[in-house]
């Protein structure tokens, strides 16, 4: 069953900055076609954990894999690994002098050498798929935030990769346009893209998980299915943190 | 050209206004080399000052130290010295440092002319201010577009290519500019070290015909032009690269 093989696994992970220690023994599996949520207070290390799965940010300590890849291997071929991860951040950061269908179009003509009329066949069928078609020839800044954030979804997609990590993606739009983007992330997981995601949203982490993660002070406290998780917290600080945000 | 060159004999004659270049063959060729001279020293500088600006501040993106601090001390000997006292010291002191050859008449000559000392004087003089512009330019890219652009596979090498270095362009082509004038305004300096250039040539007119005041009145007004057309090509420039709905 490909399902169940692992395809993200993270284990005992420690990622200081100077004394600072932001992550601690994190242990995580990713299995294929899953999709993880991992919540948590500000600061208690989601987001570097997502920057460690892509080799942004360097681990002090334990072992990662990606499709088999070992991530904090010195001789890390860097390319192979970002081929097979996207990521999505919280402030989009398209590169503003290129039009929407551009910044879908750069990496894989630039990046990978692939032939530009196969990659803009296929970078107007992921606009489409992000129901921005009409907007292909706009620049970022002539775009909505939740616009941008789709356009940066299809960026990441065009250099077809086996895990998307979200960081903190609606975090910066209001609730109108947020919706569109979440809508674009559950149809992505109901592929069965595997998608690993930091997320504010409580509803949308019920709602498209098949894994909870909450994470606080750079220690994974708890983890479950989330009706378990939302139901039937053990912990504490879940229990609280639960209560601060629902 | 009779009737304009019947008007500046008449003007000479008349009130006393003698713009020799106008209506004398020698001196209007005299002037006319003088403004090719100044035009090309000027735009081969530009182009050179371009490239060693963007050289250096790609150099100093590098990890390691040794040739960032080269980079550092380059800008530091450039910009703290006057550009006269730069142009007579690669004339003067590292020319004699340099070996003589023959040229095509079997006449030893300095390896590299006094134009050619111009050109590498004024270009590294422009060019270490141009590493500092391009430096600011670099450092006003956001680090998370550089990080997408880590996490989209790109290398070091390519995204300065592709995204670092066009965005950094448009945020620091105004000082460019400012600096591009002055370097335009620097290559009167080369009359200095008697290079055929604008001021050259009008010395050498005033001090035949007398015209000093008349001369001047001429150099201002050509310099005025000249660079009045490179800011327009500047600001075209500008605009053909401005982004829709983005302000650096």
């Amino acid at each position: 069953m490909t399902t169940t093989q692992p395809i993200v696994v993270i284990e005992n992970v420690e990622k200081r900055f100077g004394a600072l220690v932001v992550l601690k023994d994190v242990s995580l599996t990713v299995k294929r076609g899953e999709t993880i949520c991992i919540i948590g207070p500000s600061g208690s290390g989601k987001s570097t954990l997502l920057r460690c799965i892509n080799a942004l940010a360097p681990i002090d300590k334990g072992q990662i894999t990606v499709d088999g890849i070992a991530v904090n291997d010195p001789a890390l071929d860097k390319l192979a690994l970002r081929r097979r991860v996207g990521v999505v951040f919280q402030q989009y950061n398209l590169f503003p002098h290129k039009t929407a269908l551009q910044n879908i179009m750069m990496a894989p003509v630039q990046v990978l050498k692939e032939d530009k009329v196969e990659v803009e066949a296929r970078a107007r069928r992921l606009l489409a798929k992000v129901k921005l078609s009409e907007k292909a020839d706009v620049y970022p800044g002539e775009l909505s935030g939740g616009q941008q954030q789709r356009v940066a979804i299809a960026r990441s997609l065009a250099m077809n990769p086996k895990v998307m990590l979200f960081d903190e993606v609606t975090a910066a739009l209001d609730p109108e346009t947020k919706k569109e983007v979440l809508h674009t992330i559950r149809e992505l997981a109901t592929e069965g893209m595997t998608c690993v995601l930091v997320t504010h949203e409580m509803g949308f982490a019920r709602e498209v998980a098949d894994h909870i993660y909450f994470t606080d002070g750079g220690v994974i406290v708890e983890h479950g299915p989330p009706a378990e998780f939302f139901a039937r917290a053990k912990e504490e600080r879940t229990r609280a943190f639960l209560e601060q945000v629902l | 050209m009779q009737p304009v060159a019947e008007f500046f004999r008449w003007l000479a004659d008349a009130h006393g206004i003698n713009l020799t270049i106008f209506y004398d063959s020698v001196d209007r060729s005299r002037f006319l080399t003088g403004l090719f001279t100044t035009i090309w020293l000027s735009i081969v500088c530009i182009f050179l000052s371009i490239l060693i600006g963007l050289t250096g501040a790609l150099i100093q993106g590098a990890h390691s130290p040794i040739p960032r601090a080269a980079v550092r001390s380059f800008v530091q000997f450039f910009r703290n010295t006057p550009p006269l006292v730069q142009l007579a010291f690669f004339y003067f002191a590292v020319s004699a440092l340099l070996p003589m050859v023959t040229d095509r008449h079997g006449v030893k000559v300095p390896l590299i002319d006094n134009v050619g000392w111009a050109i590498i004087s004024f270009s590294l003089f422009a060019g270490a201010f141009n590493v500092e512009i391009f430096r600011s330019g670099i450092e006003a890219v956001p680090k998370s577009t550089i990080e997408a652009a880590e996490a989209l596979g790109y290398t070091r090498v390519k995204a300065y290519l592709y995204i670092i270095m066009p965005l950094a362009f448009r945020v620091c082509l105004p000082a460019l500019g400012n600096n591009l004038v002055n370097l335009v305004k620097t290559t009167t300096l080369a009359y200095a070290i008697g290079v055929p250039e604008l001021l050259y040539a009008a010395a050498q007119i005033w001090s035949e015909v007398l015209n000093v005041r008349e001369m001047m009145w001429v150099l201002l007004f050509t310099y005025i032009i000249i660079v009045a057309v490179l800011v327009f090509v500047m600001h075209r420039w500008e605009r053909a690269l401005r982004i829709p709905g983005y302000s650096a």
